[in-house]
């Protein structure tokens, strides 16, 4: 879940995105996790996190190998945070995305109350992420910075396609999709909760953040240029 | 016989079936390299084998209908010539031309580093590989004190070549600066108390790569001095964590060290401590 380290952005469009992930150490205590990854997932439902992943198997946004051609016209909301859960079958590393840092601190709560075992993480701004757990009544054990990019930056695209791209530090989204998106929504060809949708397909690990992309292809698409 | 391993080597890799191709160019937007394009003579779509780092994002992500490839050309020839196109959903082959390939040795170092659902089977964690402080509740990797660096080259979805990490590992490693021994570059090094990767992956991209130091809260600036100075020298881009222990009260030291630094901060990921131990007592600071 490095992959959610590196996420750009000035820290005000950061305070929608939180996210939350447990994960085991091997030989230390994967044996016999895979329930505790489904009760974290469970216990994260009740929440309403925006987004569930299991970096094994994936999203609850996800490519379907057999679409039907009308999906052109008439494409259904394929989403199944259940199946999510069900399908985790072997030690891995699982996530839930909130947009509300109150859904967060309760989600807290009840995963302190569980007492799963599992090493659980907050990536989000570094202070935000403080507060929320010591409301929660949890002290934080280490902490891990991102102190941005280095080198050759004229590779890089433009802050808003940069901010959507990240949002999959794997980099399964493509700069030149997101850049594509941007310019849909602008054009009215997509809105952008189907522009973020099409995006967060590509997410694998199921840590892209469609509340915080439809508010970055919003603001897009009102300004010029 | 002699000649099969290579001539294997440069048959396999991901392709795009010239069969089944209809040329609607969904998956010339999605490749994070920018590896495929349309060529315009036999109008077929076609991946860049240099560039292509085998994540399988075109394969995996783009989801598939299976529809008449003949028929579909058709329809977009005669649409073509009243200026029309098929404005289709941009995530969707939908002849199912991609066509994955087993890959070999050197090219198979590619998908383990780029394709986040592999796991690395030296450390057995999908993505990068990398544990980081994720699991520092459990492992007790990085102590108060110490500081761990991530340094990951070719993130943003630039991409990178196993010469170009090379070369800075091998800078560091001058500086006596040791690799974590339970990481997936440290694997591919021949010696990793200099720093070298094996010559025979060099040529290799990837779509990011991450290698992991532990040192002192002391020595952060002189490493952080060390990678600025090595990014300037690589085609590539790296992109820098650097992680902690806290204190009994959640402070964190390397904040301060941070910011006399001048470097920004502001996000990163928090370690709750939930973690516990539950098969070995693990030895603290070791790692």
């Amino acid at each position: 879940m490095t992959n959610t380290l590196h996420r750009y952005g000035a820290p005000e469009t950061l305070k929608d995105d939180y996210i939350v992930f447990a994960m085991t150490a091997r030989g230390i205590n994967d044996e016999g996790s895979v329930e505790k990854f489904k009760t974290f997932l469970r216990i994260a439902q009740k929440h309403g996190p925006i987004n569930l992943g299991d970096a094994t198997q994936g999203g609850v946004y996800r490519p379907s190998k057999r679409l039907n051609p009308l999906a052109h016209w008439f494409r259904k909301d394929e989403r199944d945070p259940e199946s999510v859960v069900m399908n985790i079958n072997q030690p891995t590393v699982v996530s839930a995305v909130f947009d509300d840092p109150k859904a967060l601190k309760a989600f807290l709560v009840d995963i302190k109350k569980a007492d799963l075992g599992l090493s659980v993480n907050i990536s989000a701004l570094i202070d935000s992420a403080a507060e929320i757990a010591k409301q929660a009544g949890i002290t934080r054990h280490s902490v891990e910075y991102s102190l941005g990019f280095f080198g050759v930056l004229d590779k890089l695209p433009d802050r808003a396609t940069l901010s959507l791209a990240t949002m999959c530090g794997h980099g399964m989204i493509s700069f030149s999709l997101a850049k594509k998106m941007i310019d849909w929504v602008k054009q009215s060809r997509r809105t952008p909760e189907e522009a973020s949708a099409y995006m967060a397909r590509f997410c694998s690990c199921g840590i892209f953040n469609t509340t915080r992309s439809c508010r970055l292809l919003n603001e897009c698409s009102h300004r010029t240029g | 016989m002699a000649q099969e391993p290579q001539l294997r080597y440069i048959l396999v890799y991901m392709k795009i079936s010239l069969d089944r191709c209809v040329a609607c160019g969904n998956c010339v937007a999605i490749c994070p390299v920018g590896a495929i394009d349309i060529d315009p003579v036999i109008n077929r779509a076609m991946v860049d084998q240099d560039r292509c780092v085998e994540c399988f994002a075109c394969y995996r992500g783009l989801s598939t209908e299976h529809l008449n490839p003949t028929l579909v050309r058709s329809i977009r020839k005669v649409f073509s010539w009243f200026r029309l196109r098929f404005d289709p959903e941009p995530d969707v082959c939908p002849t199912a031309a991609i066509e994955p390939q087993d890959l070999v040795w050197p090219r198979i170092v590619r998908r383990a580093f780029s394709d986040p659902l592999v796991p690395h089977e030296s450390t057995g964690i999908h993505g990068r590989g990398t544990e980081e402080v994720k699991t520092n509740d459990v492992t007790h990797r990085v102590s108060e004190g110490e500081v761990g660096f991530t340094i990951e080259f070719g993130r943003p979805t630039v991409s990178a070549s196993f010469r170009d990490i090379s070369s800075v590992t091998e800078t560091l490693a001058a500086a006596c600066i040791a690799f974590e021994a339970n990481n997936p570059v440290t694997h591919l090094m021949d010696d990793p108390s200099i720093g070298k990767i094996r010559e025979d992956i060099l040529n290799e991209r990837v779509l990011s790569a991450i290698i992991e130091v532990k040192t002192t809260m002391e020595r952060v600036p002189e490493i952080l001095r060390i990678v600025r100075e090595a990014a300037e020298n690589i085609e590539t881009i790296i992109a820098i964590g650097v992680s902690t222990r806290c204190d009994a009260e959640g402070g964190s030291a390397l904040e301060s060290v941070l910011h006399d630094e001048g470097v920004p901060f502001w996000r990163g990921k928090t370690n709750l401590g939930l973690g516990r131990a539950s098969q070995v007592e693990p030895v603290a600071g070791s790692g």
